[in-house]
């Protein structure tokens, strides 16, 4: 059972050859199997499962018909909002904090067998997620190594078996990157396909939460369950949500996919280049037309995501003040209670994004930094319509590098924000993106990074389908 | 000489107004709007700005704002976007408050304000939409921060939609800083974009008052927080000029500063000096989509806005003759405006002014009642006015019965009759006449030989007979013809 994709496991928990307290049960095994070694969680919740999964095998028992995704375990970044389960964000600040109401993209999975809160950098803040308060995740394919981040502990526990699948976000490359250095597939959605109603923000206008999942059938399955307009988020879309796992098979011929320029030179590790390279060879063989695509404002979009990113969260961040939830550090004073209890709360990520954040949206700095950033958010925009004009998927590393030693980029924060620099122009522009394996380097997983053009997330997955099968590589359980 | 100080000192005033927009729920969440409700029982994730909750702009709200700023000739733009403003305080849930900043969605318009000295055009700068705080309640003695033992928070008003008006400092008198706030409170009562009273905190001003020296420089301007009534603002204001003035003429300058006036003692303080402006850092708010207001959407609102208060003040005196207090009394809210209006239509209309404005006016204020809570129906108030006109009921009498309806919603004419409160007439009126006539034989002799002094003392008998019901000129009418002179 544990080798089962999740759409196979939903099919056979469907047609009652599997119970969903079995799989609950068998999820809830490996997470006590694995956590000592890999730490994915920062609350695992058996009994949750298992009292969730009674449910849905209730509700079959009865006769009832369940949705295609319903009963398979799933692990929850721990930055969404789960009712009664205590949802820390990876920081001290919201160590004890238990939300009063469930995210959106959770509820709409009905009765959520959740095996755990997933482990994260702090706000979802970094790429490895060593910036957790709760200590970090490793990387199931060695232990040595980071999971990527800041969705790290969610694409851990997706390649150690302790959930068939994972909800994480995307910021800036948060649920790609740890995709693609874990072995497995993650899909950023277009911005405003999936509510974000109920995950605790970072930076407003660049989240998405997507799915992280063992194949691609699992993502647009996972995908169709959470997409869909929420009158709760005005910034969700109300375009209609079709039907992804029906079109997954269709191929891509004709497809037209440009591989971008700027993001396969310099910087980019060899063995992450060829497999890439092999990527794009086999879409060719499959029909699709190849070719080469530039985004010329490619080069600054790390540098205005590193101004407005921040600039929201110095806003987002504010609400953490001890007065009405989460921690508290007493003071003489209402100033000192704030300024204590934010000292106290928040790790050195977090202080110094704020800080940049502030300064940058400071009057007197605000055109300089801020206003300039969004002028180049502009431009990359303006980049991805032309490159869209000729192509209909752009092809790309998801990472510039394998799987990184923990420690070894956390004294350098500027080489850790360099790990995003694939990922980064689609949250600007708001487009879907989804990094899927395309083979090994050094014996480490590389995520290859297909983009789409607004709300193409099915002809993203159908690509991305291709190269899956074309590579050889297939979802093994590890450590 | 104090003339001659105010030509040199000329005063410039801007006024700045929150008005809490009159909608069943809160600004961007469904949480009702309430007043005087136990504390922290309208909230939601959103209006205690929990983690991971949304704001939904209040359609309904942005409906009353921009009927509001077509009321006064704004212009509404096409597109406007909310912001943040960031800062700290603890009645603050999210650590900001979304508002608009550089693109509102009224600009331009203006007021035009009579005064005593001419009407004044007070030009509108900008309306924009923002959400209200909760609100600190500070436990101890004092009901201050300082000194208190713990602070509480209230989060029903946290999230209530306000729309900030700002004026142009355009105004140039204390007086026509009372006439514009007066102004404007009857064109949001008249539009129903804000209920607007001043008493309950939905109408919250703080003027700006500076003085133009006399070689035609402005001086510093002081922000005057807290005015809250109409009564106090005229005053707080005239005191601050003359502080000012009295600053200037004394070779002195102006400070920058928040002042505080104190009606008790009709004096004005500095509160907190403000040498550095506080960064808001305000940035457009990721989370709201920008409003994009059609022509055809803004024209259709500019279509149901009613009558406005100047429109209806200058109606009022052309159609049914009244004077500009009485008009101006009648129109200044909505309710009393369609209940004169009722009134009027079935008797004389000046006459129903006269009872309205007068003492059913004075039984409201007396009762706190609003027009909307009053017992006495218009069409009872129409009968009582008829039976003073038919000469059936006397004055004196029907301002009795008019407090015995306003209490219990009684019709007069059931009360004149269960009470015997009509006037008295014919034969019973006749035999009064008579008996006053033979028990005063001394007064009736001197009558009837032509003395016409004692006949106002025989009819003041005549109407204490009747206890005050009866027509005086129908007892002289009578007195006369009995004494055939
Ligand atoms: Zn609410």
């Amino acid at each position: 059972m544990l080798e089962l994709s999740a759409f196979e496991l939903a099919g056979k928990i469907a047609s009652g050859e599997v119970s969903a307290r079995e799989a609950a049960e068998a999820a809830s095994e490996r997470v006590e199997a694995a956590e000592p070694e890999v730490h994915a969680m920062i609350t695992p919740t058996p009994e949750l499962a298992l009292e969730r999964a009674g449910r849905v095998d209730e509700r079959r028992a009865r006769g009832e018909e369940l949705a295609p995704w319903e009963g398979v375990p799933i692990a929850v970044k721990d930055v969404l909002s789960t009712r009664g389960v205590r949802t820390t964000c990876g920081s001290r600040i919201l160590e004890n904090f238990e939300p009063v109401y469930e995210a959106t993209a959770l509820a709409r999975l009905g009765e959520p067998v959740v095996v755990g809160k997933a482990n994260m950098d702090e706000f979802a803040m970094g790429s490895s997620t060593e910036n957790s308060a709760f200590g970090p995740t490793r990387n199931p394919w060695d232990l040595s190594r980071v999971p990527g981040g800041s969705s790290g502990g969610s694409a851990a526990a997706v390649a150690a078996g302790e959930g068939w699948w994972a909800l994480g976000t995307d910021t800036g490359g948060s649920v790609r990157q740890p995709a693609a250095l874990c072995g497995i597939v993650g899909l950023k959605p277009t911005y405003g396909r999936v509510s974000r109603y109920g995950l605790i923000a970072f930076a407003s206008s660049l989240d998405q939460i997507g799915p992280m999942t063992r194949d691609v059938r699992d993502a647009a399955l996972l995908l169709s369950a959470i997409a869909g307009h929420d009158p709760r988020d005005s910034t969700s879309a109300s375009a209609e949500v079709p039907d992804y796992l029906a079109e997954l098979d269709r191929g891509v011929e004709g497809l037209r996919v440009g591989i971008i320029s700027e993001m396969m030179g310099e910087g980019i590790e060899p063995g992450v280049r060829e497999v890439v390279e092999r990527a794009a060879r086999s879409l060719e063989e499959a029909g699709a037309e190849v070719g080469e695509a530039h985004l010329p404002h490619q080069e600054y979009a790390l540098a205005a995501y590193y101004i407005i990113a921040p600039a929201e969260v110095s806003s987002n961040l504010a609400r953490f003040d001890g007065v009405r939830y989460g921690m508290r550090v007493e003071a003489e004073g209402v100033h000192e209670m704030f300024r204590r209890t934010r000292g106290r709360g928040f790790g050195d990520e977090a202080k110094r994004r704020i800080m940049l954040g502030t300064y940058a949206l400071s009057s007197g700095y605000y055109e300089a930094y801020y206003a300039q950033a969004q002028k180049v958010r502009t431009r990359i925009i303006e980049d991805f319509r032309a490159a869209f004009s000729r192509f209909d998927v752009l092809l790309s590393p998801t990472s510039p590098t394998v799987a990184f030693g923990l420690g070894e980029k956390v004294e350098d924060p500027l080489a850790m924000y360099a790990q995003d620099i694939c990922s980064i122009p689609a949250n600007l522009a708001g487009i879907p993106a989804i990094s899927v394996p395309g083979g090994l380097s050094e014996g480490l997983p590389v995520g290859v990074q297909l983009m789409g053009n607004h709300f193409a997330e099915a002809t993203l997955l159908r690509a991305a389908r291709t190269v899956e099968e074309a590579s050889g590589f297939r979802f093994e359980m590890r450590p | 000489m104090e003339v001659k100080e105010r030509e040199a000192y000329q005063a410039v005033i801007g006024l700045e107004f929150h008005a809490h927009i009159a909608t069943r729920t809160k600004m961007f969440c469904g949480c009702r709007v309430s007043y005087g409700d136990p504390p922290n029982t309208h909230t939601c994730p959103v209006c205690l700005g929990h983690p991971g909750a949304l704001p939904v702009a209040n359609e309904r709200a942005v409906e009353l704002g921009v009927m509001a700023g077509l009321a006064m000739g704004c212009e509404v733009a096409p597109r406007a976007v909310f912001a943040r403003k960031n800062y700290f305080y603890p009645d603050l849930p999210k650590g900001y408050q979304i508002s608009q900043y550089e693109e509102p969605i009224c600009t331009g318009g203006h007021i035009d304000v009579p005064t005593s000295s001419g009407t004044v055009r007070v030009r509108i700068r900008r309306l924009h939409l923002e959400e209200d705080t909760a609100k600190n309640v500070h436990v101890g003695t004092s009901g201050r921060m300082h000194g208190s033992t713990a602070s509480l928070i209230d989060f029903n008003r946290s999230g209530t939609p306000l729309m900030e008006i700002v004026t142009e400092p355009d105004i140039p008198s204390a007086e026509a800083a009372r006439e514009t706030a007066l102004r404007l409170r009857d064109i949001l009562r008249a539009v129903g974009a804000s209920e607007a009273d001043m008493e309950k905190g939905q109408l919250r001003c703080e003027a700006n008052v500076s003085i133009r020296n006399p070689d035609g420089s402005l001086g510093t301007r002081t922000e005057l927080k807290n005015i809250n009534s109409f009564r106090f603002m005229e005053r707080a204001i005239e005191r601050e000029l003359r502080r000012q003035r009295e600053i200037v003429a004394s070779g002195g300058t102006v400070r920058q500063t928040t002042i505080h006036y104190d009606p008790e003692d009709d004096e004005v303080y500095e509160t907190r000096s403000k040498e550095y402006a506080e960064d808001y850092r305000y940035f457009p708010e990721p989370d709201l989509l920008p409003l994009q207001l059609s022509e055809e959407w803004v024209e259709g609102l500019r279509a149901r806005l009613p009558e406005l208060p100047e429109a209806m003040r200058a109606r009022f005196i052309e159609q049914y003759g009244l004077s500009e207090e009485a008009a101006g009394v009648l129109t200044a809210e909505r309710e009393l405006a369609a209940y004169y209006e009722e009134v009027a239509s079935q008797v004389d209309p000046r006459q129903a002014a006269n009872w309205i404005s007068g003492d059913l006016r004075a039984l409201l204020n007396e009762s706190g009642l609003s027009i909307s809570e009053c017992k006495i129906l218009p069409g009872h108030m129409a009968e009582l006015i008829g039976l003073v006109q038919s000469g059936d009921l006397s004055r004196s009498a029907a301002k009795e019965v008019l407090e015995r309806s306003f209490e219990t919603g009684e019709r007069p004419q059931e009360i004149v009759e269960r009470e015997g409160l009509g006037t008295v007439g014919g034969d019973e009126l006749s035999g009064i006449v008579e008996r006053v006539i033979s028990s005063n034989p001394e007064e009736a002799r001197r009558v009837r030989e032509g003395d016409r002094k004692v006949v106002g003392f025989l009819i003041g008998q005549v109407m204490r007979e009747t206890r005050g019901n009866a027509d005086g000129g129908k007892v002289r009418e009578i007195l006369m013809e009995k004494l055939g002179s």
